[in-house]
């Protein structure tokens, strides 16, 4: 029982972050698309400038709750991805200092320098955020001891000893980093004014189109790789209503872009990608990371949870900090609310 | 290669640059707040000014902070695999607890604090930089409660499955190493804050401008300067010393340089230990006196290394006995230094004293040092174990990742973060030489 509730727990953190860290990420995606003046990239940083540490912060709590709700899937992902995390957290540290700083310096080749860097870190961050996620769905070659360790890549098929990157997984990555520049743009028509506003508005006919070709890809693509994602629908046929929703939040999307209504636009686009993941967690659930090697080596939710004491003074914490964060949260979003540099910006 | 001296390695080097910063944010959090209350409480503008300028150097140490700190939260994970398996359920309770706690507090305060002065009344602002003094000490005291249980384990027990599972959640979070580390360490972070405020001071003073708010620097940075360093002695480093002597008696032993065990030990002010000889070259040393710091009197016996199996020591024990030397004597020097500070400022001849301004300029940099070697003293003093007493370092990295692996990225976070200092350097002489009233021209981000 506890078990179920720390693995949507924690399902619900990766929402969070996605959804949240997600439009700050797809903002960067566009950053030079979108902004060619210097007045134009200030308004688009600021967009993001006061909350995009926060979001990042879903990360960190994220992946601390997994550390100790799930310790054994903890040790085992982590050093089993090791280089591609360790080439995500040099990323997470060049757009966090390139993002903060370009502001900081007067020189217009620096700061040329940090937009791009802003831009290109931001558009690795979404495609290895996607591969990550698709990796855990494919499974990986875990041995008998409970490790693996993973090659960048090997031949790009799936199969018992498949590398990070394979056709599958880089299908995962354009899909997470269309549907993030998708999330970005609207978020942009959502918080900027002027030509930054229109173009990224126009972006997001084209955006979308490309999000759904690839989600209806990704459909058969899972199947034939992971083909037990289907057991849980089976059995439940009424969560055949989840790929519905994805669907159905996907059309609303564009629907409400269309006719102007730029904020429900945005929630459309959150709600597409908190029933992409869960949807993908359902599959998964009570696995945490399949065994490409035989279903028996699997991490599951039982041999990786923590200890009962652990989890329910951690069920206290967690609910009174969680909603100190969400108090936070809306203290922040509410003061910085409306179109940058319009009545009202702060400072 | 050996793959456990990579692991240990790349931690080391990583956790070392990331703690660079967090000691002037944490330091610089509570001088902030001694400013804004002051301003709040005589509505006197120029602490305003004064404190708006030290929140832009604290803006730009805090991304520094945020994005070396990342990488530390995984690699419990990517380099000790086995470690994180083994105590994932008592030591990732606090580490969540940092970033459910602390880190969201931060983060949403800190936004406010430094782009929404002109949209808050001042109560409000004055606030605003209370709570993200909070999340930042907050953060401070989850992460030395992780490191505490490392080096003094409590409330636990071994489950069937071997690994280590909390009794009692009050009981970790309480533990009282970890309420001495914390109260020395938070000393330590307010010296580097009160350092580098007073250097400022001095700076504009010796440059002869904006005297006023050189003066405001270097009247707050004496006054914290001077409590502090007394305090990081007496009492907190003398009480974490004697729980050190008490529960890792061959980490002291090492620490202080005693091959022999003694009764009446003396006190090795200076020396070179030498492991294959078992004595120190060249040394100075004050008779009985460790045995009076450890036990209250002169005749006690003080446990020498000898009386441990030699797989027991530390493993790099000259660099303990340095780090330890460098830590106490940098103390005593901050004592020495702001003690006659203090007393100039209170004659008000500080301000002219230029020998004075100098010696405070260029000490800037000892606090970072001292604190730098505190914390190589705690982590080589822990060794050989991960756990003290129950995990041995050999048992907790990650297996599966090889040495070249661990090389690989330990070069690359070398290469990033030279860039990165070089950047920092950059933007905060900047920042510095502009001094505060120049209004900030350049739009922030937030
Ligand atoms: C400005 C920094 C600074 C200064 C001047 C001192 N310390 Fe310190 N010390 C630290 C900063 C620090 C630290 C960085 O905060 C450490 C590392 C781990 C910790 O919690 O605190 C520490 C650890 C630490 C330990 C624990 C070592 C272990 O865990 O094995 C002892 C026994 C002392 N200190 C004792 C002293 C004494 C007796 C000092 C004065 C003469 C002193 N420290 C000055
Ligand atoms: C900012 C403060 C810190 C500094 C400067 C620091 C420094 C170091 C150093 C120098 C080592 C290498 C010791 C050796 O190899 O002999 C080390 C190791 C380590 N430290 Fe710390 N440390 C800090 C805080 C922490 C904290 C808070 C934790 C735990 C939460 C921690 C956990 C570890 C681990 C797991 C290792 C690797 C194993 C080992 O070699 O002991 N450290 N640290
Ligand atoms: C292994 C050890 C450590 C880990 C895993 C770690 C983790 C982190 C992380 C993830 C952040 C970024 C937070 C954000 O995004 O806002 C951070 C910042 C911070 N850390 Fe660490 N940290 C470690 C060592 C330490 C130590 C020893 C201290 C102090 C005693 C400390 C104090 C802070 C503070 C005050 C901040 C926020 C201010 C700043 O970023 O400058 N950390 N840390």
């Amino acid at each position: 029982m506890m078990g179920v509730l720390w693995f949507w727990l924690v399902g619900c953190m990766i929402v969070a972050y996605v959804v949240l860290d997600g439009f700050d990420l797809g903002t960067g995606v566009l950053h030079l698309f979108v902004a060619h003046r210097e007045d134009e990239r200030r308004m688009v940083v600021q967009s993001i400038g006061p909350v995009w540490d926060g979001n990042e912060v879903w990360l960190l709590a994220g992946g601390g709750t997994l550390y100790f709700a799930f310790p054994w899937l903890y040790a085992s992902a982590f050093s089993g991805f090791y280089l591609p995390l360790m080439i995500v957290l040099w990323l997470l540290v060049v757009r966090g200092v390139t993002l903060e700083l370009r502001n900081h310096i007067d020189v217009g080749v620096w700061r040329a320098l940090l937009d791009g860097l802003f831009a290109l870190a931001s558009l690795l961050l979404t495609i290895f955020l996607g591969a990550a996620l698709a990796n855990v769905i494919r499974g990986v070659p875990l041995q008998a001891d409970g490790y693996f360790f993973l090659p960048l890549w090997t031949d790009w098929r799936p199969g018992v000893h498949p590398g990070v990157l394979d056709w599958y997984t880089v299908l995962g990555g354009l899909l997470a980093c269309a549907a993030l520049t998708l999330h970005g743009a609207l978020w942009l028509s959502l918080k900027t004014s002027g030509e930054v506003e229109r173009r990224a508005a126009r972006l997001v006919p084209v955006l979308w189109t490309v999000v759904l070709v690839l989600t209806l890809l990704s459909v058969p693509a899972t199947m034939a790789v992971q083909p037990a994602t289907l057991v849980n629908y089976n059995r439940y046929p009424v969560t055949y209503l989840l790929p519905l929703a994805v669907l159905g939040s996907l059309v609303a999307t564009l629907l409400l872009h269309r006719s102007g209504q730029a904020f429900r636009a945005f929630l459309g686009s959150c709600a597409y990608l908190a029933c992409m993941l869960v949807g993908a967690c359902w599959g998964l659930f009570p696995t945490l990371l399949p065994a490409t090697t035989g279903a028996d080596r699997s991490i599951t939710l039982n041999a990786a949870l923590s200890s009962p004491y652990t989890l329910h003074v951690g069920l206290l914490w967690w609910i009174f900090g969680i909603s100190l964060a969400a108090l936070y949260f809306s203290i922040s979003y509410t003061m910085f609310r409306g179109k940058v540099g319009s009545h009202s910006r702060l400072g | 290669m050996n793959p456990e001296v990579m692991h240990r390695l790349q931690f080391a080097f990583t956790v070392t640059f990331h703690y660079l910063f967090p000691q002037l944010t944490m330091g610089l959090a509570l001088l902030i707040v001694i400013l804004k209350t002051i301003a709040l409480r005589t509505g006197d503008e120029r602490w305003d000014q004064a404190a708006r300028f030290w929140g832009r150097i604290f803006g730009i140490n805090f991304v520094f902070g945020v994005v070396t700190g990342i990488p530390m939260e995984f690699e419990f994970g990517t380099n000790w695999a086995q470690f994180s398996r083994m105590t994932g359920g008592v030591i990732g309770q606090p580490l969540a607890m940092e970033g459910v706690f602390s880190f969201f507090l931060e983060s949403a305060f800190l936004g406010l604090f430094l782009y929404g002065e002109k949209r808050l009344t001042r109560t409000w602002h004055w606030l605003s930089s209370v709570l993200v003094f909070l999340g930042s000490w907050l953060s401070g005291f989850f992460i030395i409660v992780t490191d505490a249980w490392m080096q003094h384990p409590v409330a636990y027990q071994i489950n069937a499955r071997g690994q280590f599972e909390i009794t009692s959640f009050l009981g970790l979070l309480t533990n009282p190493w970890a309420i001495l580390q914390y109260l020395h360490n938070m000393c330590g972070a307010v010296i580097t804050g009160a350092f580098v405020m007073a250097a400022t001071g001095a700076f504009y003073l010796l440059e002869d401008r904006l005297q006023e708010y050189a003066r405001i620097y270097l009247r707050v940075g004496v006054t914290v300067g001077i409590l502090a360093s007394v305090a990081i002695i007496f009492p907190t480093g003398d009480l974490h010393g004697k729980y050190v002597a008490h529960h890792q008696p061959v980490s002291i032993a090492a620490m202080e340089g005693l091959f022999h065990t003694e009764k009446g030990a003396g006190l090795v002010l200076m020396g070179q230990p030498d492991e294959t000889t078992g004595q120190i070259d060249n040394p100075i040393v004050v008779n009985s006196v460790l045995s009076f710091l450890i036990y209250g009197t002169t005749k006690a016996e003080v446990q020498g290394l000898d009386a441990f199996p030699r797989d027991q020591w530390p493993s790099t024990l000259p660099l303990l006995f340095y780090a330890y030397h460098i830590m106490a004597g940098l103390g005593t020097y901050f004592v020495a230094v702001m003690a006659l500070a203090a007393f100039l400022l209170w004659r008000n001849r500080l301000w002219t004293s230029r020998w004075m301004l100098w010696a405070l300029l260029l000490s800037f940099p000892l606090p970072y040092i001292a604190n730098t070697a505190g914390w190589m003293t705690a982590e080589i003093g822990r060794q050989p174990w991960l756990v003290y007493g129950l995990l041995r370092t050999g048992q907790g990295f990650s297996a599966t990742v090889s040495a070249s692996n661990t090389l690989f990225t330990l070069l690359g976070f070398m290469g990033l973060y030279t860039l990165l200092a070089i950047l920092f350097i950059v933007l905060i002489y900047r920042e510095i030489s502009r001094g505060p009233g120049a209004e900030a021209h350049v739009l922030t981000t937030h």
